[in-house]
């Protein structure tokens, strides 16, 4: 309830009581402005300022763009990476995070560690990794020439560099929310004769499908938008290894402003649409979160009734 | 017998939760693992169903040795202390699990997992909760759901952990009686884990009690209770006044520890004794009436209950504590800081922590 929205003008109890506990009008309305100053700034503004530039040369032009036959095959393979990338870190998520949150194991904290790994390194650093792996004068370079394999300026090193950039996200996700459900459920399914495949099936997952599709979600808008790794291993091939994000790069640098902001505009709208869907599992780990709460205050009520 | 365990030890980093445990549970018997927390009842528990590997030892059930089985395959029924119910499944699908997830040659239809499901939601007073989740049921229901969950897989053995270690003092005596009728009813060989020794001195067969790892004693809630072997179980089962003592002639008496002349029938260099005393066995008068009596000062006084707790304070500092009845109270018309005597009516004495048989002082 607001102060304002009183027409008596009468203060009551929950009002008074706030004003003791909270900071000034002044300050409150200061630091409120400066945040969603911030905020218009750097993040609504140049949103607009995507979709303007976008349709600055009429829509025409900006259907041109999306369905110059660069820009499909680009879609495509920024498509294609992200339908590779995200299933494979949904198993390799899910797998670390069960492995820390269910079991005890060596080197338990340098795995944990290492899930970190690609959240802290530069992406252009996780790209010349694989091209110093990889690439003709890599480790593996002689070897893979002489099979005929291509990872490097080719699709495979695209993925791989996906791969890498985006493995944190589910498993982040994942490890804290197992770690606080803890084993019980599935030492009982256990103890009841179930399996291990089906214990994971029938109780781990449903415990944690909430938090899994918010880290898949995650995961995915990354795997969609990541430039600085794919950008070292891609080569710029045209039509062949171009993404999204490169695309627009390439659009930019050579002047054709209102296509690159085309493009831009289609991630601008993934990001939306997975913004929104961040939003509505992030909902529902809540709810399942206070479910389990529930569960935990009725213990004790029933304890001090 | 039904579970024989033998020489489990298990330890958990630098902590030894069992030490060389030896434990026989007879077919059809309900026992509890009785002690303080951390005395390795939990661990033992879990030994017995599977969740938890014996360093060394085994374990045998039925006869057959189990020690490297897998908890799926040992016909063990185990019900968590917090119940671990699976939370997105009504309490129909949590009873039905067991059954759900049997190999396919042996599951049952789906008509007879129904049958199944609902006999047992009538066996523990819940068939009309079938469609509810965990979460909209009352601890005591949990418990209740989780019982019927273990017993749909007919388990040969069933193992409770701090059963109703979860609900308040009015459902936990409910449920315990409970589930000593239900035991009676259905006789599947019964272990559980409690610290609470009221409770496994009321439901149990038979009392394990447990410390540091080890078992103190086996045996029937009368016999542990009357003749305890060791003072950790005297202790433990009941609240008890401890004395310094001094043993000649087969007789234990009581001295004050730093008095410099005992008794004159007590030599000088007899064995020291723990002398303990109940409560309810420590008298109250105004008026010393032999050598027996002990002075002491009132310095509190509780007379809510079916008897008065009055502590005392003994000349020599030690503090005690007597349980009148209220009539009795009434009658001394006791008050705090009151100079009155104590005698002990009934003593156990241990000499080096064994039973030194009960001696009149």
């Amino acid at each position: 309830m607001h102060a304002a929205g009183n027409p008596a003008g009468t203060t009551t109890a929950p009002d008074r009581l706030r004003r003791k506990t909270s900071e000034p009008v002044w300050v409150r309305w200061l630091l409120t402005s400066v945040a969603l100053v911030f905020l218009g700034l750097f993040l609504f503004v140049p949103l607009v300022a995507v979709f303007v530039n976008a349709f600055s040369e009429g829509a025409k032009t900006y259907w041109a763009a999306i369905r110059d036959p660069e820009t499909l095959g680009a879609v495509k393979l920024t498509l294609l990476t992200a339908g590779i990338a995200v299933p494979l870190n949904i198993l390799f998520g899910v797998a670390a995070a069960w492995a820390i949150a269910k079991f005890d194991f060596v080197g338990k904290n340098v795995l944990v560690t290492l899930i970190d790994l690609p959240f802290t390194v530069s992406p252009v650093i996780s790209g010349v990794v694989f091209v110093l792996l990889f690439g003709a004068q890599g480790l593996f370079g002689p070897w893979l020439s002489e099979h005929d394999i291509r990872i490097i300026f080719a699709v495979p090193g695209i993925v791989l560099a996906t791969v890498f950039v985006t493995f944190p996200f589910v498993a982040r996700e994942l490890i804290p929310l197992m770690e606080a459900q803890g084993k019980d459920d599935e030492e009982a399914a256990l103890a009841l004769g179930a399996g291990g495949w089906q214990t994971f099936l029938r109780i781990t997952l449903p415990n944690i499908r909430w938090g899994l599709l918010y880290g898949v979600i995650l995961c995915t808008a990354r795997a969609l938008g990541e430039f600085g790794a794919v950008s070292v291993v891609s080569g710029h091939v045209r039509g062949r290894t171009i993404t999204m994000p490169l695309h627009v790069e390439i659009l930019y640098n050579e002047y054709s402003f209102a296509a690159a902001f085309a493009v831009a505009s289609l991630l601008a709208l993934i990001s939306v649409v997975t913004l929104a869907l961040k939003k509505l599992a992030e909902w529902k780990v809540r709810m399942d979160l206070q479910r389990n709460e529930l569960l935990l205050l009725n213990e004790e009520d029933a304890r001090e009734t | 017998m039904s579970i024989i365990v033998r020489n489990v030890t298990k330890t958990f980093g630098r902590f030894t939760a069992l030490r060389d445990v030896d434990l026989d549970v007879e077919s059809g018997e309900l026992l509890a693992l009785l002690g303080p927390s951390g005395s390795g009842k939990t661990t033992l528990l879990r030994i017995i169903s599977g969740l938890e590997t014996p360093d060394t030892g085994t374990v045998i059930l039925h006869g057959e040795d189990a020690t490297a089985m897998n908890p799926r395959d040992r016909r063990v029924g185990f019900v968590f202390q917090h119940y671990a119910l699976f939370r997105h499944m009504t309490v129909f699908e949590n009873v039905a699990f067991g059954l759900r997830v049997c190999p396919r040659k042996h599951r049952p239809s789906k008509q007879a997992i129904r049958e199944k499901v609902f006999e047992l939601l009538r066996l523990v007073q819940l068939d009309t909760f079938w469609g509810r989740y965990p979460a909209q049921l009352s601890g005591g229901q949990r418990q209740r759901v989780a019982l019927a969950r273990v017993l749909a897989v007919q388990p040969k053995v069933l193992l409770l952990d701090e059963p109703f270690g979860a609900l308040d003092a009015k459902v936990r005596k409910e449920l315990r009686r409970w589930l000593r009728r239900l035991h009676d009813e259905i006789h599947v060989t019964s272990v559980f884990v409690t610290h609470d020794q009221e409770e496994a001195l009321e439901v149990a067969d038979r009392v394990v009690i447990t410390n540091e790892g080890r078992i103190e004693q086996v045996g029937t809630p009368e016999e542990v209770y009357n003749h305890p072997a060791n003072p950790f179980v005297y202790n433990f089962l009941g609240d008890v006044n401890l004395f310094h003592g001094r043993v000649h002639n087969g007789q234990a008496f009581i001295v004050a520890p730093h008095e410099t002349a005992p008794p004159s029938d007590v030599p000088e260099g007899a064995p020291e004794a723990q002398v303990f005393v109940r409560p309810h066995l420590l008298e109250i008068v105004t008026q010393p009436t032999g050598p027996n009596c002990i002075r002491a000062r009132i310095t509190h006084i509780n007379p809510a209950g079916p008897f008065v707790k009055v502590e005392l304070a003994t000349e020599w500092g030690a503090h005690l504590q007597a349980n009148v009845s209220q009539e009795r109270y009434r009658e001394l018309a006791l008050q705090k800081d009151m100079h009155v005597f104590v005698i002990p009516r009934e003593m156990r004495a241990f000499v080096n922590g064994t039973d030194s048989s009960p001696e009149r002082l």
